[in-house]
């Protein structure tokens, strides 16, 4: 059975100046102990897909349709007493935990046992037992569980965030760009030691980042969203070296590859749209230097390039044509 | 760790409170009125009698002489006589300071505990009709000059429904044959003061704690919280109130400082036989050794008052750096 599958969701944002549709029709599966790259510029709808899978909006944000299926039931529709059960028992997420996303003035081991005694209704000293191994899974010393946030470094920071989320075993974890702001030596270690649980607890994980280049050890599958839709998603080798969608191509052109001859990063030119007015058509195209007359007409269908493989453009792989 | 921060606190405040006894002192050296003639009262004072006051009180010595007769008598718990009283000073101030002290903590115990309810309520329910009301009762009291305020509830509570006394501390002329029946009296005279300086304090309060609480609402570690499955109650209690409380201690102890001198005003309008009080009655008569204890009694409770927000506040912030 898959873990998770979202179906045409929709979530948009009603404020004073009109809807923005930061979820417009999103897409994607997810198996057991699969992990899939979630990326896109900012403000692309990453954040708030994830936020939208447990409820978690902000409150002019709500979902207008759509199904999300955790492990086959639809969790779209659930009571707020439901979906606070589903939260972190089974689907838990990782916040950048080197910013803000830990409470200052609580110590870190109560931040975490608070989850425990919440959901497995375990005593104080036992949940307090339970974040020590936590900590020891997560590679950090067992006696700081006394510490406060600011007494840990960024990637201690999260490290602790991590431990927080496998606190209560749960299915599948969120990673909302778990490593910015940490230095590329911590970023791998961060990366690598989510890759070795996952694989070890047989969860699923979605990785958010607008960094394409870290994805490629540690994710299976990669989804490439633009302007409130998926574009193209497929595993990591198709992504990488067999890409269809010109956002695709130009995003993983912007960023250095060091493992092919050295390039210069070469931006996306133009910005990314206003998401209450999107372009008609691909939302690609006025930025798309690829763009003919039909693709600010019709919105280009996904269109299957192999198994597992999709992508949405009018002319996939048109760059690669001499 | 603590130890040696509250300590070095209490080693800042002693300086602080030497330095304020010495400008206190000079203080009052450089302001105008010949203090001899506010004793005497008497233009026709005999050359012989004017000598005789001036030698009871050190007024014929220099200067610096005068000073360290003050120090020295003032480590012994002496503060001179006061010219209007022909008492010790300290005897006056001791006599006046507890109505103070009853009628400044009875309103600060009520408008912490009202105040803090309110901004929590007014934020958590941003935007309601309970907000709106709470916020436009806050803004008025918090703005309405304090005399005037107890004017109308003395024209209201007093004239208009004969609820309460207008003036002084107990019934003048009253006989009192029991402690019940005199606290009786006591605490209808206290009702209004404390109300007047309590609505003042309120506003203030509910504001500040509205305004922190709205802004801690917004910080990343709210988040975790509600996305590890806790229900609203219990992320206000135990997430956000506890970071909102911050700023509001050191507002508290600001005022805890400053309204024994800041009573001025509701002690007038009463004629509350407190602190303000004689700091008006003092202010009136020129009565300098009077006004300069009170003065170093109010500037060494703000110290006082600081210390204690800092010691607080040390140890409901874990950031604070020993
Ligand atoms: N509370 C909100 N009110 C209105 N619009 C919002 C709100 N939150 C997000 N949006 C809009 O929704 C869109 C998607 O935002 P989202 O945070 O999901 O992007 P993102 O891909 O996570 O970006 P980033 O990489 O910067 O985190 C953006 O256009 C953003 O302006
Ligand atoms: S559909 Fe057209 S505009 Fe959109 S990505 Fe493809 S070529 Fe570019
Ligand atoms: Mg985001």
């Amino acid at each position: 059975m898959e873990l998770l599958r979202i179906n045409n969701l929709k979530t948009y944002f009603n404020i004073s100046s009109g809807t923005v549709k930061a979820v417009d029709d999103v897409s994607l599966t997810l198996d057991y102990g699969e992990s899939l790259g979630l990326v896109g510029e900012s403000g692309c709808g990453k954040t708030t897909t994830a936020l939208s899978i447990t409820q978690l909006l902000p409150s002019e944000g709500s979902i207008v349709s759509g199904e999300i299926l955790l492990e086959g039931k639809n969790i779209v529709n659930l009571s707020d007493t439901e979906i606070k059960k589903v939260r972190w028992k089974e689907v838990s997420m990782i916040f950048q935990g080197a910013m803000n996303a830990l409470n200052p003035v609580m110590r870190i081991g109560d931040q975490i046992a608070e989850a425990i005694i919440l959901h497995e209704k375990l005593s104080y000293k036992d949940a307090i037992k339970r974040v020590e191994e936590l900590f020891q899974l997560v590679e950090l010393e067992p006696k700081r569980i006394s510490n406060y946030p600011h007494e840990f470094s960024g990637g201690m920071k999260q490290r602790a965030m991590i431990a927080m989320a496998l606190a209560c075993n749960p299915k599948l974890i969120i990673g909302d760009e778990p490593t910015t702001a940490l230095d590329v030596m911590v970023q791998a270690q961060i990366l690598n030691l989510l890759d070795k649980l996952r694989k070890e607890l047989n969860m699923g994980i979605i990785l958010i980042t607008h960094d394409l280049s870290i994805l490629g050890e540690t994710c299976d599958k990669i989804a490439v969203m633009y302007a409130g839709k998926i574009v193209e998603t497929g595993y990591v080798e198709d992504i990488y070296n067999n890409n269809k969608h010109p956002y695709t191509y130009k995003l993983l052109s912007s960023f250095p590859n060091i493992h092919k001859e050295r390039v210069m990063p070469d931006a996306i030119e133009g910005i990314p749209p206003d998401l209450i007015n999107p372009p008609s058509g691909c939302r690609f195209h006025p930025r798309c230097p690829y763009a003919k007359d039909i693709c600010g007409k019709e919105e280009p269908r996904m269109e299957l390039a192999n198994e597992g493989h999709y992508y949405a453009c009018h002319f996939g792989g048109v760059y690669n044509e001499k | 760790m603590k130890k040696q921060y509250v300590l070095k606190k209490v080693l800042q405040s002693l300086v602080t409170i030497f330095f304020v006894i010495v400008f206190n002192y000079f203080l009052f050296r450089i302001m105008p009125g010949n203090p001899l003639a506010m004793i005497m009262r008497n233009p026709r004072a005999s050359a012989e009698a004017i000598e005789r006051t001036k030698e009871l009180f050190g007024l014929g010595r220099p200067w610096y002489m005068q000073f360290f007769i003050y120090l020295g008598n003032l480590l012994e718990g002496d503060l001179g006589l006061s010219f209007i009283h022909k008492r010790p000073v300290i005897e006056v101030i001791w006599s006046r300071i507890m109505p103070t002290i009853i009628m400044v903590g009875l309103a600060q115990i009520l408008s912490i505990v009202v105040g803090i309810l309110m901004g929590v309520i007014s934020a958590w329910k941003r935007g309601t009709k309970i907000d709106v009301i709470a916020l436009s009762f806050s803004l008025v009291t918090y703005s309405v000059p304090t005399f005037w305020l107890g004017i109308i509830l003395i024209s209201v509570f007093s004239i208009g429904l004969r609820l309460f006394p207008t003036s002084g501390m107990l019934t003048p002329g009253r006989t009192f044959y029991d402690t019940v029946s005199m606290l009786k009296d006591y605490a209808s005279h206290l009702f209004l003061p404390v109300l007047t300086l309590s609505l003042v304090l309120i506003g203030e309060y509910a504001l500040t704690m509205r305004n922190t609480l709205l802004d801690v609402l917004t910080e990343d570690y709210m988040t975790t919280a509600k996305a590890k499955g806790f229900d609203d109650n219990y992320i206000i209690k135990k997430h956000a109130v506890p970071n909102a409380m911050l700023p509001m201690i050191t507002l508290i102890a600001i005022n805890m400082g400053l309204i024994i001198g800041g009573t001025i005003q509701v002690e007038t309008i009463f004629s509350w036989p407190g602190l303000g009080r004689l700091m008006y009655e003092a202010l009136n008569g020129r009565d300098y050794p009077l006004l300069q204890g009170i003065f170093l009694l109010i500037t060494i409770s703000v110290i006082l008052a600081n210390l204690i927000a800092d010691i607080t506040y040390s140890y409901l912030d874990p950031r604070v750096k020993s």
